[in-house]
């Protein structure tokens, strides 16, 4: 109960979930658990059942995805309280990148199957959720595809031949 | 809060072209590298004096004349430094110069980071690519007065941890206590332990108290469109935000007309902006 008291406590501190009611940080909390990973240590790997959800709480986390006959091409880095991972929420819940930690990461680790079945028992709090996470995840792909732009490339549609 | 004045030249500085000879020549990266200039015997006194954010035009004889940020700190020995990415016919002719080789060089123009008028705030610099160049005096005449200055925080994205500008630089700033540092780039592989993904990502994560808080940003114009959209998520309000803008610039002090925008010219009104001056100039197509 401590334990979950105080995963309820660290959620408040997330931007991402900080304005959500003690009610559902409680349920939320609920199905939470710590965890530590160590500077190397892969946290999850692309294929493998989206059965957890985690919040960053201290260190860097990298997205990696794995090419043939190339090193791993790193899509993403995630830092404190950043949500990692968002496979749970969507059929048939597998996930689709590698996940490693950069440095030693502590985060809170909330058991996929126990908040879908929260969220199946109470319209109101998957709302919630959703409407917390939705965010993020369109958040991260404007990103991505900014990336695509190649910001820092020379500009196709201006010439530099006056330089 | 105003843009610190240009330094006003003599009317015979605008249009004289006086001989630098290239002291050294560093390659930064495959296509960008840093001239450092000796100023000519008679103009030694007064020859770098510059304010951060200012440009020089330089010009390659026989080949033509290009504006380039200056990107040292101000007081080197009287010389100057200017790193250049070669993209066009000028630039690229400079690439060729060696050690003893001489240059002209016209100016200083324009208008600098507002480096005096900030102390007191907080100072976040925002640079992408070669934008870092312009932003490098002012990071270090802050540096060279920290104790004027709140919390100082410079973020820096670059395409691919190959294409990180002045990575020394990055490192030995942020060494220190009282500087906060943080770099990503767009793309990597392997071995890059560090953060990938866009500068506004950084901007996103960064603690700012955003009613203290005073921006500089260069880059390319996409880039700075969306670091301004992440600083004003996070509060910083366009008056408190600084840009430095780049056009095809000829005349250098206002007169050609070549480098004009949104009613100003980027060579004597700019190069660095307050975007409440400039309001909406990403959101215009074409401009």
């Amino acid at each position: 109960m401590q334990i979950i008291d105080a995963i309820g406590r660290s959620l408040q501190q997330v931007p991402v979930f900080a304005d959500l009611s003690a009610d559902y940080h409680q349920l939320v909390a609920g199905c939470g658990a710590l965890s530590v990973f160590q500077s190397g240590e892969t946290i999850y790997r692309e294929g493998a059942a989206a059965d957890s959800f985690y919040v960053i709480r201290r260190g860097r986390v990298r997205l990696e995805a794995h090419v043939p006959g190339r090193p791993p091409c790193i899509v993403d880095s995630l830092g404190a309280n950043d949500p990692l991972g968002w496979s749970w929420l969507v059929p048939p819940y597998r996930l689709q990148f590698d996940a490693k930690a950069l440095e030693l990461t502590r985060l809170i680790r909330f058991d996929a199957a126990c908040l879908r079945r929260k969220m199946a028992d109470d319209p109101r709090f998957a709302c919630a959720i959703y409407e917390r996470l939705v965010p993020v995840i369109v958040g991260r792909l404007a990103e991505a595809r900014r990336q695509l732009m190649d910001l820092y490339g020379q500009p196709a549609g201006r010439s530099q031949a006056w330089r | 809060m105003a843009i610190t004045a240009p330094l006003v030249q003599p009317a015979s500085h605008l249009w004289s072209i006086s001989p630098w000879r290239i002291s050294h020549v560093r390659r930064e990266l495959a296509d960008t590298f840093t001239l450092t200039l000796d100023p000519p015997a008679d103009a030694a006194d007064a020859a770098a004096a510059f304010l951060p954010g200012q440009f020089n035009m330089l010009y390659v004889f026989g080949c033509g004349e290009v504006p380039i940020s200056i990107s040292g700190a101000a007081g080197e020995g009287g010389r100057l430094k200017h790193t250049i990415r070669a993209v066009g016919a000028v630039t690229r002719a400079l690439r060729q110069l060696r050690a003893g080789d001489v240059v002209g060089v016209r100016g200083p123009f324009g208008a600098g980071w507002p480096i005096d008028d900030t102390a007191g705030s907080d100072v976040v610099i925002v640079a992408g690519g070669i934008g870092l160049a312009p932003l490098r005096p002012a990071v270090e005449a802050i540096l060279h007065a920290r104790e004027r200055y709140g919390r100082f925080i410079v973020l820096y994205g670059a395409r691919s941890p190959e294409d990180i500008l002045f990575a020394r630089d990055l490192g030995r700033w942020s060494s220190r206590l009282d500087t906060y540092v943080d770099v990503t780039v767009d793309r990597a592989a392997g071995a890059w332990r560090g953060n990938v993904g866009l500068v506004t990502a950084l901007i996103a994560r960064v603690g700012l108290e955003a009613e203290h808080t005073v921006a500089f940003l260069c880059g390319p114009e996409a880039m700075m469109r969306f670091a301004v959209g992440a600083l004003a998520k996070r509060g910083v309000e366009a008056g408190r935000t600084y840009l430095s803008l780049e056009r095809n610039m000829k005349c250098g002090v206002g007169l050609c007309g070549r480098c004009q925008l949104a009613g100003h010219f980027v060579c004597r009104d700019g190069p660095v902006f307050r975007l409440d001056r400039i309001p909406n100039v990403f959101q215009v197509r074409e401009l």
